[in-house]
C-alpha cells in the first residue's frame, strides 16, 4: 500500500453507518438462512419432518436466496464500501447518497422476493430455472437487488475515480483497486442475469408472452453464475492479500502480483459459464471444451495467490527467527481471531479448489454433475473459505465501525466459532462429497427411492450431514452472539482497520493495471469470443419455446 | 532506467537473506493434492460405464 | 514487476499440470469419443408422445448401427417412462431421453450416464453396460414437489 500515508486510518463515521446498515441485513440473512439450512439437513436425515405444511423446497429456496444472494451481496458491498473509504480518505456526499439509494433498492428487492417465497409463489430455488415460473414480483424483486448493487458499486467507483483524479500518475490504494475490480466484474456479469430476467422471465411471468426459450435463459444465467462465485471469493482474497499480512505483523509479498491476479480474475471469470452446462443437450461440445480451457486459465491467479500467501507467512516467520522448512508456520499468531478465522478459510480453499478443477473437467463432470458432491463443493468455497473470512473481517470491522473494541473474550469466542465451523463442515461437506461420488442427488428431500439398494447406501451420509449441519448451526449462533456484542455491547474504543504495506514499497505497481479501457476491452473481447458463435447457434437452432409450469406445492 | 536497476539489485539481496524454501515445499504439497484428487475422479470416470 | 524464482518454478509446474489435465480430457473427449452429452437435436416439447422415437419408450434392439440397443425415456413431473428395464450385460446402448414439461435430470447412479433433460431438446449418451447389477435412475435437477420421488430402475443382467 504505497499511498497509505495519504489515507485516513479510520473509516469516516458517515461511511461507517452505511456499511453497518449492510451488515445488519447480511447477518439477519445469516440467522434465518442458517436455520433453514439446519432444517434441510434434519429433513434429509429421514428422522424428522417439517411441521405446519412447510415445504422442503420452499426452505431450500429461502436458504439459497438468503445465503447465496442476500448475505453475500450485502456483506460484500458493505465491506468494499468501507475498504474504499478507509484507503481513499472517505466517500463524497454524492457517492454516499448513491450508496444509500443502492442499499434501499437492494433491501426493497429482497423483501419483494422474500414475500413471494413465503407465499409459496416462488419455490424455484435461487437459480430459478425456467420453465418453472415464479410470480412476477419475485423476478422484479431480484431485478431490484441487482440494480441496487449497481448503485452500491457505483459509489465505490465514484470515490475511486475521484482519488485517481486527485493523485495523477499514482497507482490507487491496493484495497480500493481490488474493490473496484470486483465491482466492475460484478456489473459486467450481472448484465447476463438482467437480460434474462428483463427480456425473458418478467414478460413471460406477467403473461405478455406465452413461452420462454429455456436454453437461452440458462446460458444467460450461467454467464452470470460463474463470475458470481468469484464475486464472493474476491473480497476474501482482498483480506488474504492486503489485510492478513498486517494482522500477523508482516508485509504484502508483492503489491503488483496481487493486482495482476485480480486483473486475471476480471478477464477469465466471465467467459466460462458453459462449464456449468457441460451435460446439457443443446450446446456444441467444441464450445464446451473451449470454455473449459478458459476455466482452467482462471486457476492461474489462484495458484499465484497460494504462493503469495505462503510467502508472506514464511517471510514473517523467518523475520521472527523461525528456521527449518516449516518453522515459520509455528510462529503465526494462532491466538488472534482476526488471523485464524480467515486462515481456516484459506486452508479450506485447498480441497475446495481441487473439487472445482474436477467439476470443470469436461466429461468428468458426468461423475459429479448435480450430485450432492456439488453442494459439498460450494459449502467449502462459499460456506467455508468465503464466509469464515467474512466472519474474520467482521470481528475487527464491526467494532471499528461502531467505535468499539474486540475484547479478549470475544476474540476467544471467535476462535472457538471458527473451529466449530470447521468441524461441522468437515462432517457435512465431507459426507456430501462422498455421497455425491456414489450418485446421491443434490436439492432433494428425503427419499428411499422405492427401496432401491443404492439409495439405502446414501442414508448414513445424510445422517452425517445432519450432524454436521447441527454443529454448523451452533457456529452460526456463536457468530450472531459475537456480531451483536461487537455492534452494541463491546466496550468503547479504537479498533484498528488493518491495511498491510508491500514488502518492497519502492516497487511501484505498473500504471497499466489502472488502464480500464484496456482491461474492459480484453474482457469484452474474451466474452464475445467465447459466447457469440454458440449463442447465435443456440438461438438459430432453438426448439419451440416452453410455457410456464408451477409444479411445487402451494399453500 | 539506471534507478530501476538499482532497485532490482536491492531486492535480490533481500531475497538471499530470506529463504522461501518452505513456501515452495508448501505449494508443491498443494499441487500434489490437486493431482491426486483429480486423478482419483478421473479413474472413477474411466472405471464406470 | 518482479517475480521470485520459486514462484516462477511453481507457476511453470502448476500451468503444466493444467495443460496435462486438459490434454488428457481433450484426447479422451475428441479422439476416444467420451464427449459429454450434446445431441443438438430438438423436439417439440408438447408433441413428445407423437414424435419418434419417444412414441415408444423402452428398450429396442436395433440393426446396422454402432450400438445394439436404443433405450428411450420420456420424463415428466414426476416420473420416467419406462419405470423399469432389463438390459443384457455387455450390450452397447444408446440412451435417448427428453422431457415433456420442466427441466429434469437423468442420472444413472454409479455410472457416467448423467445428463440434463431440457424441454425441446433430445439428450443422448452411448455406452456399453459392462457391469451387472441394479442401477437407480434419479432426477438430479429440481423439478417440483415430487422431485425426490422421481426415479426409474435399470437391471443389467447376464
Amino acid at each position: 500500500m504505497v499511498n497509505s500515508a495519504a489515507a485516513k486510518v479510520k473509516v469516516d463515521p458517515r461511511d461507517a453507518k452505511l456499511s453497518m446498515a449492510h451488515f445488519f441485513v447480511a447477518f439477519s440473512a445469516l440467522a434465518l438462512g442458517g436455520l433453514m439450512g439446519l432444517l434441510q439437513t434434519l429433513v434429509r436425515s429421514g428422522k424428522w419432518e417439517l411441521p405446519w405444511g412447510i415445504d422442503y423446497y420452499q426452505i431450500l429456496t429461502v436458504h439459497g436466496v438468503l445465503m447465496g444472494l442476500v448475505l453475500t451481496t450485502f456483506f460484500i458491498m458493505g465491506f468494499q464500501y468501507a475498504a474504499v473509504s478507509r484507503t481513499t480518505g472517505g466517500h463524497s456526499n454524492a457517492a454516499r447518497r448513491t450508496g444509500w439509494i443502492g442499499f434501499w433498492v437492494m433491501l426493497i428487492g429482497t423483501l419483494m422476493a422474500a414475500t413471494m417465497v413465503l407465499l409459496k409463489e416462488a419455490s424455484v430455488l435461487y437459480t430459478f430455472y425456467a420453465p418453472l415460473k415464479a410470480h412476477w414480483i419475485f423476478y422484479l424483486g431480484l431485478t431490484f437487488v441487482v440494480v441496487g448493487s449497481w448503485l452500491d458499486g457505483a459509489a465505490q467507483i465514484m470515490t475511486y475515480a475521484r482519488w485517481r483524479k486527485n493523485n495523477p500518475g499514482q497507482p490507487s490504494p491496493l484495497l480500493s483497486f481490488m474493490a473496484v475490480i470486483n465491482t466492475v466484474m460484478w456489473i459486467v456479469a450481472t448484465l447476463g442475469v438482467a437480460a434474462t430476467v428483463l427480456f425473458q422471465l418478467l414478460p413471460w411471468s406477467l403473461g405478455l408472452v406465452d413461452t420462454v426459450d429455456v436454453l437461452v435463459s440458462r446460458t444467460l444465467f450461467w454467464y452470470f453464475g460463474h463470475p458470481l462465485v468469484y464475486f464472493w471469493l474476491l473480497p476474501a482474497y482482498m483480506c488474504w492479500y492486503a489485510i492478513i499480512p498486517k494482522i500477523i505483523g508482516g508485509k504484502i509479498f508483492s503489491d503488483s502480483l496481487a493486482r495482476l491476479s485480480f486483473i486475471l480474475f476480471l478477464l477469465f471469470s466471465i467467459p466460462v459459464g458453459f462449464h456449468h452446462q457441460l451435460t446439457e443437450p443443446g450446446i456444441d461440445p467444441a464450445w464446451k471444451f473451449f470454455q473449459v480451457i478458459l476455466t482452467f486459465m482462471v486457476v492461474i491467479p489462484s495458484l499465484m495467490t497460494a504462493f503469495s500467501l505462503f510467502a508472506s507467512f514464511e517471510r514473517y516467520g523467518r523475520s521472527k527467527g523461525a528456521t527449518g522448512l516449516f518453522g515459520w508456520f509455528k510462529v503465526l499468531p494462532w491466538g488472534d481471531a482476526r488471523f485464524i478465522v480467515p486462515f481456516i478459510g484459506m486452508a479450506s480453499f485447498i480441497p475446495a479448489g481441487a473439487g472445482g478443477l474436477i467439476n470443470a473437467s469436461n466429461q468428468m463432470d458426468q461423475v459429479v454433475h448435480n450430485t450432492i458432491w456439488v453442494t459439498g463443493h460450494f459449502h467449502l468455497t462459499l460456506a467455508t473459505s468465503v464466509v469464515l473470512t467474512f466472519f474474520g473481517i467482521s470481528y475487527w470491522l464491526v467494532p471499528h465501525l461502531t467505535g468499539r473494541k474486540l475484547t479478549k473474550a470475544m476474540n476467544k469466542l471467535g476462535i472457538i466459532q471458527a473451529w466449530v465451523w470447521f468441524i461441522g463442515m468437515t462432517f457435512m461437506s465431507g459426507a456430501m462429497h462422498f455421497q455425491g461420488l456414489l450418485g446421491g442427488p443434490r436439492r432433494s428431500a428425503f427419499s428411499t427411492y422405492g427401496g432401491a439398494k443404492q439409495a439405502a447406501e446414501w442414508i448414513p451420509y445424510q445422517v452425517a450431514q445432519a450432524v454436521g449441519g447441527s454443529i454448523l448451526f451452533l457456529g452460526i449462533i456463536l457468530v450472531l452472539i459475537i456480531f451483536i456484542n461487537l455492534a452494541f455491547f463491546a466496550p468503547k474504543g479504537e479498533q484498528e482497520f488493518p491495511v498491510a504495506e508491500a514488502e518492497n514499497p519502492e516497487e511501484k505497481a505498473p500504471m497499466v493495471f489502472e488502464n480500464w479501457k484496456l482491461w474492459l476491452g480484453i474482457t469484452a473481447a474474451l466474452i464475445l469470443f467465447a459466447y457469440t458463435i454458440p449463442f447465435i447457434d443456440i438461438i438459430q437452432n432453438a426448439p419451440p419455446g416452453s410455457k410456464g409450469f408451477q409444479t411445487w406445492s402451494k399453500w | 532506467m539506471a534507478k530501476a536497476e538499482l532497485k532490482t539489485k536491492q531486492k535480490t539481496e533481500v531475497e538471499d537473506s530470506s529463504s522461501l524454501k518452505g513456501t515452495l515445499a508448501s505449494v508443491f504439497l498443494l499441487g500434489a493434492f490437486l493431482i491426486v484428487t483429480w486423478a482419483g475422479v478421473y479413474y472413477l470416470f474411466v472405471d464406470r460405464f | 514487476m518482479h517475480m521470485h524464482k520459486f514462484e516462477k518454478i511453481w507457476l511453470t509446474f502448476g500451468i503444466s499440470c493444467l495443460v496435462i489435465f486438459l490434454a488428457v480430457i481433450g484426447v479422451s473427449a475428441f479422439y476416444l469419443g467420451n464427449k459429454p452429452p450434446s445431441c443438438l437435436t430438438t423436439v417439440n416439447p408438447e408433441k413428445v408422445d407423437q414424435t419418434k422415437p419417444f412414441d415408444k419408450p423402452g428398450l429396442h434392439k436395433v440393426e446396422g448401427k454402432d450400438w445394439d440397443y436404443e433405450l428411450v425415456y420420456v420424463a415428466s413431473a414426476f416420473s420416467y417412462n419406462p419405470a423399469k428395464v432389463e438390459v443384457p450385460l455387455g450390450a452397447k446402448v444408446k440412451v435417448i431421453a427428453t422431457t415433456k414439461d420442466v427441466i429434469h435430470g437423468f442420472e444413472m447412479a454409479g455410472t457416467n450416464i448423467n445428463m440434463m433433460l431440457e424441454p425441446g431438446y433430445v439428450s443422448e449418451y452411448t455406452t456399453t453396460f459392462d457391469k451387472a447389477g441394479e442401477y437407480l435412475i434419479v432426477c438430479n435437477e429440481y423439478c417440483g414437489a415430487g422431485h425426490h420421488l422421481m426415479s426409474s430402475m435399470i437391471e443389467v443382467v447376464k
